[in-house]
């Protein structure tokens, strides 16, 4: 039977940048848990002849020609962050990372 | 950490076999972003090429290039790779300011071209890099730091993010493990990026520029003990952007994980920063933790199933691939493996035969290019291609040479004023009055002016002595300032002194 630990939840919290107290990493890994093992059920039920749905429609090869098309202004791209300088989105200091 | 002194590359290898892996990025030549309509011109201004879709903004949805997945095909093709018959894009998910989707989109376990091979040319033998998979992904945004010392990541206070480049097309070509390279492997690593770059621009699908970033590579490379067959752990180099860069990357690599076993020291799987100054690497990150990608399929993008038709339409577009091609051009321009390589290093084979289009022999094409003109393109630090001279202009200097009008001095001169601006060659010609004075009569008296200043050498021409002419060639040319046919001059000098030449 598939579940997922305590252990798991807190290093997929690290790795999706969530700060997760230690009743809230109890409390989801529980949470998850129960629907790990619902989702489960459904490979009980799905046998070999089913194979794994990635898409729900039946479509292939869905392109768009190679045209350009107009982009946002910079002033609308940078309508929502935070900071910005020199028409560039600023970010806090990356160190620890590299 | 302590520092390890390097183990000699000779040592090396005496005790070691390298194994290499090759991860090559190559950014398509596309008008368009590979899941959006934004431009992807160089040099626009921060931020002015983005977009909802690739700004990862809620709601936005990507569409599949066409174009970009094409151009994935045929450099599968070309890498003699079977095509998938379906595929999907996945997610590999990371937080990185680069990226501001917090996810790149990237192909995992079905690569659209997998298991082919690329054969390449070291040291006039063929050695064959197999290729494990070619996959389409997109680039990342551009980041500036702000506050360190060198503009390099470590002391930064904080950094700048451009996402022109975001969601460009990008190709990663993977090889399988690289063995029996043996000593040759710094040579292997720079003729299969070689290799690869010639192909890629054959095919059209991108310039390939390493200094400009269109195309970039990293190196694993792992030792084991001689004789044996188990792969040692593998460090990973980023980014190692230009040709030599590459060679010695992976010499200073083999040197370095050496004196690290020597030692009874452990390799850490990480990945490292190349240093372009001195060659060196230095440790970045540890790998096993940075890798928790936790890919899965896109759903925002069906699957991609070229029909065959299609792949096979494509095959048969396929030009002369570089190496067929180039092994053709050897053998009718009669050079030796060595002699080619040395045009294919020097980017002069489109030049020469752009030039021999426009009329020029093979032998007197490449003697520009390869002479004069390479050790201009050297003098100035820039490439062949990027001399301000082109192969009509060349080809027109071989036929001013060819009916006469110019000598090799003159011709150098008029390349010389070409590549200074002045013009075409006839213009130059004409400007700085370089013709050959073919006009007998002033020759003739040129001739008849150094016999009589130079009566002795004369005398012992007329005994007999034919190859004492030179001299008064010597004469005649210093006279006419070099613009006289050498040959003519000869001729001349003999018939006047009454000597069969």
């Amino acid at each position: 039977m598939p579940g997922i630990t305590r252990e798991e939840v807190a290093h997929l919290a690290r790795l999706a940048r969530l700060e997760l107290k230690a009743e809230e990493l109890d409390h989801f890994a529980g949470q998850l848990d129960d629907i790990i093992g619902a989702v489960a059920r459904v490979s009980e039920v799905a046998d070999q002849d089913v194979p794994p749905t990635s898409h729900p429609l039946p479509l292939t090869n869905v392109m768009r020609p190679d045209e350009v098309r107009p982009s946002l202004t910079p002033q609308q791209a940078l309508a929502c962050a935070p900071a910005q300088e020199q028409q560039r989105f600023k970010v806090p200091q990356i160190l620890g990372e590299e | 950490m302590t520092v390890t002194e390097l183990v000699s590359y000779e040592d090396a290898l005496a005790t070691y076999d390298p194994v290499m892996g090759l991860e090559v990025h190559v950014e398509l030549g596309t008008k368009t972003k590979m899941f959006c309509g934004c431009a992807t011109a160089l040099g626009a201004e921060p931020n002015t090429q983005t977009c909802p879709t690739c700004l990862g903004l809620p709601g936005s949805l990507p569409v599949v290039n066409a174009t970009g997945v094409e151009s994935a095909i045929k450099i599968g093709l070309a890498l003699n790779c079977e095509i998938a018959e379906w595929c999907r894009f996945a997610r590999k998910n990371y937080f990185y300011p680069d990226m501001p989707k917090n996810f790149q989109t990237s192909q995992y376990d079905e690569p659209i071209a997998f298991n082919g091979y690329l054969d390449v040319d070291v040291d006039g033998e063929v050695f064959r890099v197999e290729i494990e998979r070619a996959h389409m992904e997109e680039d990342t945004g551009k980041s500036t730091h702000v506050g360190g010392a060198t503009g390099r990541i470590h002391g930064a206070q904080h950094s700048l993010l451009d996402y022109n480049r975001a969601g460009i097309p990008l190709i990663e070509i993977v090889t399988k493990p690289i063995v029996g390279a043996g000593e040759k492997a710094p040579e292997v690593a720079k003729a299969y990026v070689t290799e690869l770059r010639e192909l890629i621009k054959s095919l059209g699908v991108s310039e390939a520029r390493m200094e400009m970033g269109q195309m970039r590579c990293d190196v694993n490379l792992s030792l084991r003990p001689q004789g044996t067959e188990k792969f040692g752990t593998r460090s990973e180099t980023k980014n190692v952007n230009s040709l030599r860069s590459v060679e010695r990357a992976v010499r200073f690599e083999v040197q370095r994980h050496a004196a690290v076993l020597n030692d009874g020291g452990t390799i850490i799987q990480e990945t490292r920063h190349f240093h372009e100054e001195d060659g060196s690497t230095t440790s970045g990150r540890v790998k096993e933790e940075a890798e928790d990608y936790r890919y899965f399929p896109e759903p925002d993008l069906v699957p991609v199933a070229p029909a065959r038709t299609w792949v096979e339409e494509l095959r048969g577009g396929l030009p002369e691939l570089p190496r067929v091609r180039r092994n053709r051009l050897r053998e009718e321009w009669g050079l030796s493996r060595h002699e080619m390589q040395s045009v294919l290093n020097a980017g002069a084979i489109d030049l020469i035969t752009a030039t021999m289009d426009e009329g020029a022999p093979a032998d007197q094409a490449r003697k520009w290019w390869m002479g004069e003109l390479a050790r201009r393109a050297n003098e100035d630090g820039v490439e062949l291609a990027e001399l301000s001279i082109t192969p009509a202009q060349v080809a027109r200097v071989c036929a001013l040479v060819k009916e006469g009008s110019l000598n090799d001095k003159l011709a150098r001169q008029t390349i010389e004023g070409v590549l200074a601006g002045e013009g075409d060659p006839d213009e130059v010609v004409t400007k700085r009055g370089l013709k050959v004075v073919s006009d007998e009569g002033a020759l003739g008296t040129a001739v008849d002016e150094a016999i009589a200043a130079n009566a002795a050498i004369a005398d012992k021409i007329r005994g007999g002595k034919v190859a004492a002419a030179g001299a008064l060639v010597g004469a005649v040319m210093k006279a006419t300032r070099g613009q006289a046919d050498a040959a003519r001059v000869r001729e001349l000098i003999l018939e006047k002194l009454g000597v069969e030449g």
